[in-house]
């Protein structure tokens, strides 16, 4: 064992930690450019479906985001218990959709709107009838290109909550 | 002229500081791409020009109730055995062309496949009610693109011994046999799927 024992002056010597605020920075910095705020506050509860074979939207800038469910318990003194439709951060009819879609090209440099995507966030538990009420505003303004949002999941059959 | 020391600060709390943010921003990061089921809605409809007949044979015909039953071709069926009967109506038999249960084929020229290839003329038909829950339309949809996605997979490794998937992948990175691959597959075996618009048959329990 005092092959390992130099018998020098050992212990004292602190390692410089002069490095790591830089090393921190640097972390810091990257997370700070890829954190995406949440920036629409959801006045409805939307429980996105699962799926399998899903497909990933490539270009988030060319994404538009149309959320249909129920409100919130908090607001449904106001706005009822049907689902209704939120785009951006108010709720809205459907006959509002095709001047939020003109509107949201308008964000869009003009050669690649016909890439537009709207990605349908609706809940779970929703009913067809003002999701197709959705999808007619959309071919009506146009705006063909959709996907419906969905998690990913390897087992579709079990998926829990359904009425 | 006195030049005093200016006195260091002490800098030993900054790496502190920056894990505290750093933590911050570690937790409220979201890293996930958003992910769908990509659909493409058919354009306005003209009102002058009817749509082309189809013939009853082509059409694979699901309809989903109130109640979140399907109906295939007529008769019942759960869920979990669409996937099977959708992959066997979309291949079709190409060697008793004149089986009325299975589609008519076209001969089309492709790519790899030389000329006339027989492809079917599939049409998938869903047509839901209006009280069908979301969830259930989204279950029946991704059966039916992961009969297509399955039977694409199986043609691709039956011809080219890769897989679709892979296929796909190696397109986006810039393989042009693969691309060319890719869009034979997808000529032998389109997806089409059509959507009725939404009768109300059922009343929606309240």
């Amino acid at each position: 064992m005092s092959k390992f024992k130099k018998g020098g002056k050992r212990g004292g010597q602190a390692i410089s930690t002069a490095a790591l605020p830089d090393i921190v920075f640097m972390l810091l910095f990257f997370f700070m450019v890829t954190t995406v705020m949440r920036e629409t506050e959801l006045k409805i509860k939307v429980m996105i479906p699962k799926a399998t074979e899903l497909q990933k939207l490539e270009r988030k800038s060319l994404v538009s985001y149309i959320y249909i469910g129920t409100p919130i318990p908090a607001l449904q003194g106001q706005l009822g218990t049907a689902p209704r439709i939120q785009l951006n951060d108010a709720i809205k009819n459907p006959k509002d959709i095709i001047q939020f879609v003109e509107e949201e090209k308008e964000g869009i440099m003009e050669a690649e709107r016909p890439l537009m995507t709207v990605s349908l966030k609706v809940d779970r538990d929703c009913e067809m009838g003002i999701v197709t009420d959705v999808k007619q505003e959309l071919r009506e303004a146009n705006a063909l290109k959709i996907s419906y949002a969905s998690s990913k999941t390897d087992d579709i059959l079990n998926q829990g909550s359904q009425n | 002229m006195g030049r005093r020391d200016i006195p260091e600060i002490n800098a030993g709390s900054m790496a502190d500081i920056a894990f505290l943010l750093l933590i911050f921003f570690l937790v409220t990061t979201t890293m996930d791409t958003p992910t769908g089921l990509m659909r493409q809605l058919p354009p306005k409809m003209d009102e002058v020009e009817p749509p082309p007949p189809v013939k009853e044979r082509n059409i694979f015909s699901i309809l989903v109730n109130a109640n979140n039953e399907l109906l295939v071709e007529g008769e019942m069926m759960e869920l979990k055995n669409l996937r099977e009967r959708a992959k066997e109506f979309i291949i079709g038999r190409q060697n008793v062309p004149n089986d009325e249960r299975f589609p008519e084929f076209k001969p089309t020229d492709i790519e790899f496949y030389g000329q006339g290839y027989p492809v079917s003329k599939q049409i998938i038909s869903l047509q839901n009610d209006k009280g069908t829950s979301y969830g259930t339309y989204i279950q029946v949809q991704n059966e039916l693109v992961a009969a297509y996605n399955e039977i694409r997979n199986e043609e691709a490794m039956r011809k080219f011994g890769v897989s679709f998937d892979r296929l796909e992948e190696l397109k986006k990175e810039g393989d042009d046999l693969s691309a060319r691959r890719v869009d034979a597959i997808k000529d032998v075996y389109p997806q089409r799927i059509s959507e009725a618009e939404p009768k109300q048959v059922g009343k929606i329990p309240q």
